[in-house]
Formats: structure tokens, C-alpha cells, sequence
């Protein structure tokens, strides 16, 4: 599967392991905020790298002090009409200076993604493959902005 | 009145071409239903009973004769040669087609127009006095504030996907005319004991299902703290909303279950952590203040006696200038109110060759530029006292002149079952009825100041809550009954009214209003207006008579 990331199409190497399953050793993986807080050893002694995976009702202050050497961040949309992850977003870049790839994953829209960008997120794993032409020329929807924000 | 920079003007075309792009792809199916209409309400566009609905902003309710002639031009040509205007300021097109909204836009975006978070759950309109920069009471004008906080909600891109609809109206008044109390954020401008300027800002208000009063969470902001703090309510109201269940999803209920003091407490936490990353600089607060200068008045208009030889020799005239003048802060001057509350016609409606004939006239007399008010009406805010005749026999001639601002036929009303889909009942047919039973002047007059809001359904959307007379459409059955409600207002000292009792047939309203007003007159101490009198006496009076027979 491809994502986007920084504006380029690239492979993606990282994989969702929801609670119920076990999360290995190798590979790159991502966990939900529980788990991160309730694993913090074990996935520490991973030799594959992990990442955090965040939905809507999580809180992002539980991560303060906490993600150094965390190389992403997913921001989960179980419907595309939640708005919260775009609030997480911001409060990363600009409360927590967290530098990784914040990815945007689920159910948002190719139309989204010029507000998601400016928030901070700069990584879009589509569910729709065929979208992905679409979301690109979306990032470029506006040339003029008005708020300070991430980006 | 504030014009677009280069910046502004880009924006808003790129936002017509977004647009066109998202309509072309849902009417090629590309775009699902539920998709498109998220992205389309952000964008004004409604999908209703008969057509699609399309809102226009008018922020914080000012717009230029420039402007009135193309809304004139845009509903002759994509309507069906008239448009509305709501109760929040805004305009309305109920018959476009979807497909030629985006032509509508780009034709709207060469007078500096959009329909840019005119509905969804995002960053509404804002709102403001119909009389800001001119009205005798002001403390400072508020359309700079307006405008400073209309650029932050355009396009916002952390706030648009709120769990509802967010509104924020702002006043410089003493006399609250814009219902600062009913918003989700409403801003008071005030004066602090130094004698400094600042925000007195309230959050929490809202009508709706459950209508709430706002209540203050900052008794003093510096104005150069405006938009952080704005920033930290809309963000602890986006992270901790509810979104489980539509009607519980305004700030208002977070409010309140939050709790006023936690609440306050969590909004001025964020505040403190991003207020200085977002001053605003005392630069751009007077370059915004030089966008909004007075016009350039006659200083030799107080010498004008031809008006009150004229009102000696005129009664119509006399009657209009009582009812739909309101003194001005320049001498010699008149604030001016066009009632769009002619008894034949839906209130707020207005053709295309009014619309014109208007902004001639606000080209001759009032330095081209017009309002609109929460009540529906327009306001022409400086004339000349000397040229108030003219205008008067101008206005009569086009049908703009009704003397009832501010009483009981200067009724809001919804657009209801004739072109709402959510409507329960009919509101414009009610109006009309009404209308025809109080056909005589002098009795409206002498009833006096009596705000009958009217609307459809539980939405509201004509603040029947807050009317001193509130009308409300329910479904009984599949027929249209209506719940009344008494001693609402949304003024200083803003109330939610009360219920009368329950509701009433359709063919039993008309007779129910005049039973209300009979009481009125009979219970009233000499000049004591309506709401006066409600409060009182209570309901009880009314109650009798009204259910009487039942
Ligand atoms: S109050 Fe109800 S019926 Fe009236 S316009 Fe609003 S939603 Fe429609």
C-alpha cells in the first residue's frame, strides 16, 4: 500500500496491531494509546520500531514526556466528520514539539487534507487507493491563509 | 466597510473552484451523498423541501449597494427574482440548482461575497449591531473586532468539524440589539474600572431545542487577546463536545455539564499556554479601525427644518418617522429602517427590483451602504434629516415603508413548511393571517414595541424562544398545531419565554394572538410595554382567557 507523505507517494512499511493481538518483535508497528501506556516495556525491547496510533477521544497530554524517538504518530478517523484529531494534531506540533510523521488513517475525505496539512499531519494513508491523485492536487486548494497554524 | 486585499479576494476564488470541484464530482458520482452534503453545508448550500437552499454571508451584516445590485442580479438570473434575508443577517436563494451554485459563487465572489461557513458544525457568520458605528449608545465600534474575528473563522483549519454549529455575535453597545447572550461565544465591548476598552465575553448561549442563556466566562479580555482566547474556547469545545448525540453537541450542554467553573477553568488553561503566541498587534487593530471611519457628514445637516414641517403636514410620513427612525450619534442625521414586513409579503423577502431601487438609494442618501438586522430588516444609517421626505416617498413607492418596526407586525418568522424540510408547521401562511387580523395602524401602534418570533420547528431558527411573543410549530398527528410562549427576550435582559399552556389548532391562533394582546391591553399600567407587563402579572391572566373554553 501506498501513502502519502511530505507531498510524495511512498510505500508504506508500518502496520495497525489492535489490543487484542500480539504485537511481535520485528517489524514497524503501530499500538493504542493504552497499550503504549500498559506495554511501555515490552514494546521498548522491540527490535522493529513502534508507533502510537491515537483515536479521537484520546488525550494528547498522556504523551507528554513521552515521545522521544517515536518516528510516527496515526490519527485515527472513524468517521470523517470528527474533528478532534484535528485539534490532536496541533496540540503534537505545537504543545508536545513532536517532530515525526503525524498520519492521517481511516475514514476522512481527499477534501480534508489541505486543513489536515496545515494542522500538522504529513502523512494520509487513503483507504480509497484511486483517490490518491485527487488528494494531492487537494493539498494545493489554498494559496492564502488567514490562521497561524502548524504549517 | 471593509475592502478585500489581493489576499482576501484569492481566497475567496479559490474557494468557488474547490467548490465547483466537489459539485462536479458528487453530481458525476465520484462523491457520496453523505460526503457532499458535509462539504456542501460548509459551503451554505442546502438541499430543501421544493430546491436547494443556498446562504450567503453578509458578515456581521453590512453590505454595499454594489453588492444589493448583484443579489439582484444573481436572483433574477439563477432564482426566481427575489431572495431573503434570515435572522442572522445573512441572505438567502431558495431556488437555485445545485448545479449552477458554483456559477452563483464565482458571480458573488466579484462583489467580495461568498457563502464561506454559512452552515455545518463549523465557524458560523458572525454577527454584530445593526446600528454599530452610528447608534447613540455605543461604547466603541464593534465591526473592526467583527472583521478581525470573520478572517480567523474563514477557513479555520483546526475548527471545521466541530460537533455543531458555532455562532458568535459581538456588540459595542449598551443596549444589546444583536443577541450577544444567545450565541455560543457572545463578546460584549466594555469598559474596565481603568477606563481601558476591552471583551466582556460570555459562552454558553444558544437557542435550539434548549434554549440557554450565555453566561460569563471572562469578565475582562484586552483586545489584544481576542482571537487566542476565541482559539481556546473553540478547542476545549471541539475536544470535549459531545458528539454522541446531535442535540446534546452545542457548547452550551458542554457547559453545563461541565459546569461554569471547571469549564472557564479548562478554557483559560489553554488560554494561558497560547496567549502570547497570538497577540494582536496594536497595528492591525487601528488598520482594521481605519477600514471602518465614518462617512463624511454634512455638518450643516442639523440645520434642516423642512422634516418636521413636513412630519406637521404628513401623518404617513409622521408614523414612519416615529416607527422606523431611530436617532443617530451625528446631529442632523437619522438612522433609517426599510421594514421588510409589508403585510402581504414573507417576512425578510425582498424582489430584485427592490434590491436595485435600493441601492440607488443608498447611493443618493446614505453613502452607499446598507444593513441588515436580526429582525429581518434593513437599515439605511445615514440619512440626512433634510432628505428623510424624499426617501420616505421613495420607500412607500417601492413598498419599504410599513411603520411597524418594532411591533407586533415586525414578525420573524422561518421559512416553515413552504420551503423547510424540517418544518413542522407552516410559519409565512401564520404571519400572513396574523397580519390581516391587526390591519389597523393606530391599534399597532398603541400595542406598541411586541417582538413575535415565529418559527417551524424545534430548530428555531426564527428564535421563537426568545420572542416576547414565541410561536412554534408542532406536529400533532400530521397537523400543524402551535405551542406559544411569553416573556422571551433576547436584549439585555434576556429571557426564554415561558409556555402558555398547550398547543393550539392552526385555525385558533389568529384569535389566540388577539386574546393575548386584549389582556395586554386591558393589564397594562399606562405606557408599560408588553414584556413589562408579562413579567408583572405572569401567565396566569393570559392563561384564562386564552383557554377559556377548553
Ligand atoms: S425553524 Fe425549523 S422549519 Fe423553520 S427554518 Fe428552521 S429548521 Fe426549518
Amino acid at each position: 500500500m501506498q501513502i502519502i507523505k511530505d507531498k510524495q507517494l511512498v510505500d508504506n512499511t508500518w502496520t495497525f496491531v489492535d489490543d487484542d493481538s500480539e504485537f511481535g518483535n520485528s517489524g514497524d508497528i503501530t499500538v493504542s494509546l493504552d497499550r503504549w501506556e500498559s506495554h511501555k516495556q515490552q514494546l521498548a525491547h522491540r527490535i522493529g520500531k513502534t508507533g502510537i496510533r491515537l483515536n479521537p477521544g484520546d488525550h494528547t497530554e498522556e504523551l507528554a514526556g513521552t515521545l522521544s524517538g517515536v518516528e510516527l504518530i496515526e490519527l485515527y478517523f472513524p468517521v470523517f466528520t470528527d474533528g478532534r484529531p484535528f485539534s490532536h494534531a496541533r496540540l503534537l506540533r505545537s504543545r508536545l514539539g513532536y517532530k515525526g510523521e503525524i498520519r492521517a488513517v481511516g475514514h476522512f475525505l481527499p477534501d480534508q487534507i489541505f486543513y489536515l496539512s496545515r494542522v500538522g499531519v504529513d502523512g494520509f494513508e487513503l483507504e480509497n487507493q484511486d483517490q490518491i491523485p485527487l488528494a494531492l492536487s487537494c493539498m494545493g486548494d489554498f494559496s492564502v491563509r488567514y490562521q497561524a497554524s502548524s504549517n | 466597510m471593509y475592502q478585500y486585499t489581493d489576499d482576501d479576494q484569492t481566497l475567496i476564488e479559490e474557494r468557488v473552484a474547490q467548490f465547483r470541484g466537489q459539485t462536479q464530482r458528487f453530481l458525476s458520482g465520484e462523491l457520496g451523498a453523505d460526503e457532499f452534503r458535509a462539504l456542501r453545508l460548509m459551503n451554505g448550500l442546502y438541499i430543501q423541501t421544493h430546491a436547494p437552499m443556498l446562504r450567503v454571508a453578509v458578515p456581521y451584516g453590512l453590505l454595499s449597494s454594489k453588492q444589493f445590485r448583484k443579489l439582484a442580479e444573481v436572483a433574477r438570473k439563477y432564482d426566481k427574482g427575489y431572495c431573503h434575508f434570515t435572522t442572522r443577517q445573512n441572505v438567502q436563494y431558495n431556488w437555485p440548482t445545485v448545479e449552477s451554485v458554483p456559477d452563483i459563487l464565482a458571480e458573488l465572489a466579484t462583489v467580495q461575497m461568498h457563502a464561506i461557513q454559512t452552515s455545518g458544525n463549523c465557524l458560523r457568520n458572525t454577527t454584530s449591531d445593526h446600528l454599530a458605528g452610528v447608534s447613540t449608545d455605543e461604547i466603541e465600534d464593534p465591526r473592526p473586532y467583527c472583521e478581525i474575528i470573520r478572517q480567523w473563522t474563514t477557513l479555520h483549519p483546526e475548527f471545521a468539524y466541530l460537533p455543531r454549529k458555532f455562532k458568535i455575535a459581538v456588540s459595542g453597545s449598551e443596549r444589546d440589539r444583536a443577541a450577544v447572550q444567545l450565541h455560543d461565544i457572545g463578546v460584549y465591548l466594555v469598559k474596565n474600572d481603568a477606563g481601558e476598552v476591552g471583551f466582556r465575553v460570555l459562552a454558553g448561549g444558544g437557542l435550539g431545542r434548549t434554549p440557554i442563556i450565555g453566561q460569563t466566562v471572562k469578565p475582562f479580555l484586552e483586545k489584544k487577546h481576542l482571537l487566542s482566547y476565541l482559539e481556546a474556547v473553540v478547542r476545549v469545545y471541539n475536544l470535549f463536545g459531545r458528539r454522541d448525540n446531535k442535540y446534546k453537541a452545542r457548547i452550551k450542554i458542554l457547559l453545563k455539564e461541565t459546569g461554569l467553573e471547571k469549564f472557564t477553568a479548562m478554557v483559560e488553561d489553554e488560554w494561558l499556554r497560547i496567549r502570547d503566541t497570538m497577540v494582536i498587534g496594536e497595528e492591525r487593530i487601528a488598520a482594521m479601525k481605519a477600514q471602518f471611519v465614518a462617512p463624511a457628514y454634512d455638518a450643516q445637516a442639523g440645520n434642516d427644518a423642512s422634516c418636521e414641517q413636513h412630519a406637521a403636514e404628513n401623518a404617513g410620513f409622521a408614523k414612519w418617522l416615529k416607527y422606523n427612525t431611530v436617532d443617530h450619534k451625528v446631529a442632523g442625521y437619522r438612522i433609517v429602517f426599510v421594514s421588510l414586513k409589508a403585510p402581504d409579503s414573507p417576512p425578510g423577502d425582498i424582489t430584485a427590483d427592490q434590491l436595485e431601487a435600493l441601492a440607488d438609494l443608498a447611493d443618493r442618501y446614505s453613502f452607499g451602504e446598507i444593513r441588515s438586522t436580526h429582525r429581518q430588516n434593513l437599515v439605511l444609517a445615514d440619512i440626512k434629516r433634510g432628505d428623510l421626505f424624499a426617501l420616505w416617498q421613495k420607500l412607500d413607492a417601492l413598498r419599504l415603508a410599513t411603520p411597524n418596526i418594532g411591533t407586533v407586525t415586525d414578525m420573524i418568522c422561518c421559512p416553515g413548511l413552504d420551503f423547510c424540510s424540517l418544518a413542522n408547521a407552516g410559519s409565512i401562511g401564520v404571519a400572513k393571517e396574523i397580519n390581516e387580523v391587526l390591519d389597523d395602524l393606530d391599534y399597532i401602534h398603541d400595542i406598541g414595541d411586541l417582538k413575535i418570533n415565529m418559527s417551524g420547528c424545534m430548530n428555531g431558527c426564527a428564535h421563537q424562544s426568545v420572542g416576547h411573543i414565541g410561536i412554534l410549530g408542532v406536529d400533532k398527528k400530521g397537523e400543524e398545531w402551535y405551542q406559544i410562549t411569553l416573556g422571551g427576550s433576547s436584549e439585555n435582559e434576556a429571557a426564554i419565554g415561558e409556555r402558555l399552556g398547550p398547543a393550539v389548532a392552526k385555525n385558533q391562533i389568529t384569535q389566540t394572538i388577539t386574546a393575548i394582546l386584549d389582556v395586554y391591553l386591558q393589564q397594562r399600567l399606562e405606557d408599560e410595554p408588553f414584556l413589562q407587563t408579562v413579567n408583572r402579572v405572569g401567565l396566569e391572566p393570559f392563561r384564562d382567557r386564552v383557554y377559556a373554553n377548553h
